[in-house]
């Protein structure tokens, strides 16, 4: 399947080279200050807006299912301090649960 | 479970961070947090196997997941070495994924492309927010860089900065967790079945939810989350897969840069 090749290699090209962007062209020097501020606000933008989506996206459909009652719990999990392992598997055993019940897609 | 990374990790450690260790900005470890990652025992400066055992709890997920990916990309009818390859190199599960259900739904190459890309497209902001913690040449950047995943990114977060030996560590933990998840998928078939009934697509939220929250420490940080989630749901509908979270990024690097 050449087409699937093709797209291997583009998307592994393209990959390596967002990646390595940054890091190849600011060498060992220290990020400018200009830029090190805006980058320190990236993580949790970039984190909630993977919650959001990982959650609530259906393709281009904004679906409450399964996922939503598993980040609930883990939601909890977190206010409550448990490890990151165990935050994981609630959320995933809470989704197995409810589909397992036919309560939730 | 103990915290595989042992330290203190008060948002009032007084200590010097690590040499190497970038430390400007929003300090995110606090006690109990399930991703503390402060500064070890009497300075101990965190190892590739701290960041290789914090990652290990992870590594279960993302291997799962890699094999549900090498499951559906043989059905697909990607054979067994392309899904292996895709997986080596481009190491993101949501672009390949992306990717690949264009290809089974027979859309063009281009259009796979495209999703994947975009999907990607965070990594440049994300490539340079670690750059100063990377070593070496050219060559050697480019190689470390490619380590750089969501999860082994959030790990590594320390004080608003990065800690190079985490972000390696758990790097490559979970690059090995991928490629041998795929390859077992792809080999095998299917063992795991439907990964869903898993629940496996609920545990990456909670994944990114548990790193997200240690960091919401100050007005700053809580804004860039509501604001990234907000415009990221906002888009969903209306753009293709990918565009929600690089607009996230772009409107938060802008946003931050005007505070």
């Amino acid at each position: 399947m050449t087409a699937a090749w093709a797209v291997v290699a583009c998307v592994g090209v393209a990959t390596a080279a967002l990646r390595a962007a940054g890091p190849v062209a600011v060498g060992g020097r220290r990020l400018p200050a200009a830029l090190a501020g805006p980058l320190s606000a990236l993580a949790p933008a970039v984190l909630a807006a993977l919650v959001a989506t990982n959650t609530l996206a259906s393709g281009h459909r904004l679906v409450l299912d399964a996922r939503a009652a598993g980040l609930a719990v883990a939601a909890v999990s977190v206010a409550l301090r448990a490890p990151l392992l165990l935050v994981v598997v609630v959320a995933a055993t809470t989704a197995a649960l409810l589909r397992l019940a036919g309560w939730a897609a | 479970m103990p915290d595989p990374i042992t330290g203190s990790g008060r948002p009032d450690d007084p200590r010097p961070a690590a040499p190497g260790v970038a430390t400007t900005g929003d300090r995110t470890a606090a006690p109990g947090d399930p991703t503390a990652l402060g500064t070890g025992p009497a300075g101990r400066r965190h190892t590739y196997r701290d960041g290789a055992r914090a990652a290990a709890p992870l590594a279960v997920a993302v291997a799962l997941f890699g094999a549900s990916f090498g499951v559906l990309a043989r059905a697909a009818g990607l054979g067994a070495v392309t899904p292996l390859v895709f997986s080596a190199t481009t190491f993101a599960g949501s672009a390949q994924f992306a990717a690949l259900s264009v290809l089974a739904s027979g859309g063009g190459a281009a259009t796979a492309v495209a999703a994947a890309v975009l999907l990607n497209a965070r990594y440049g902001p994300i490539g340079l927010s670690v750059a100063p913690v990377l070593r070496g040449g050219p060559l050697r950047r480019f190689a470390e860089a490619q380590l750089v995943v969501d999860e082994s990114w959030a790990l590594s977060q320390r004080h608003g900065g990065f800690d190079r030996h985490v972000l390696l560590g758990a790097g490559a933990v979970l690059y090995a967790a991928w490629v041998t998840g795929t390859a077992a998928g792809a080999g095998f078939g299917s063992l795991v079945g439907d990964p869903d009934r898993l629940g496996l697509d609920a545990a990456f939220p909670a994944l990114f939810l548990a790193l997200l929250v240690p960091q919401l420490r100050s007005r700053r940080t809580l804004l860039a989350a509501c604001a990234g989630a907000a415009i990221a749901v906002a888009l969903v509908p209306a753009t293709p897969a990918g565009v929600p979270i690089i607009a996230s990024c772009v409107a938060c690097l802008v946003g931050a840069r005007r505070r």
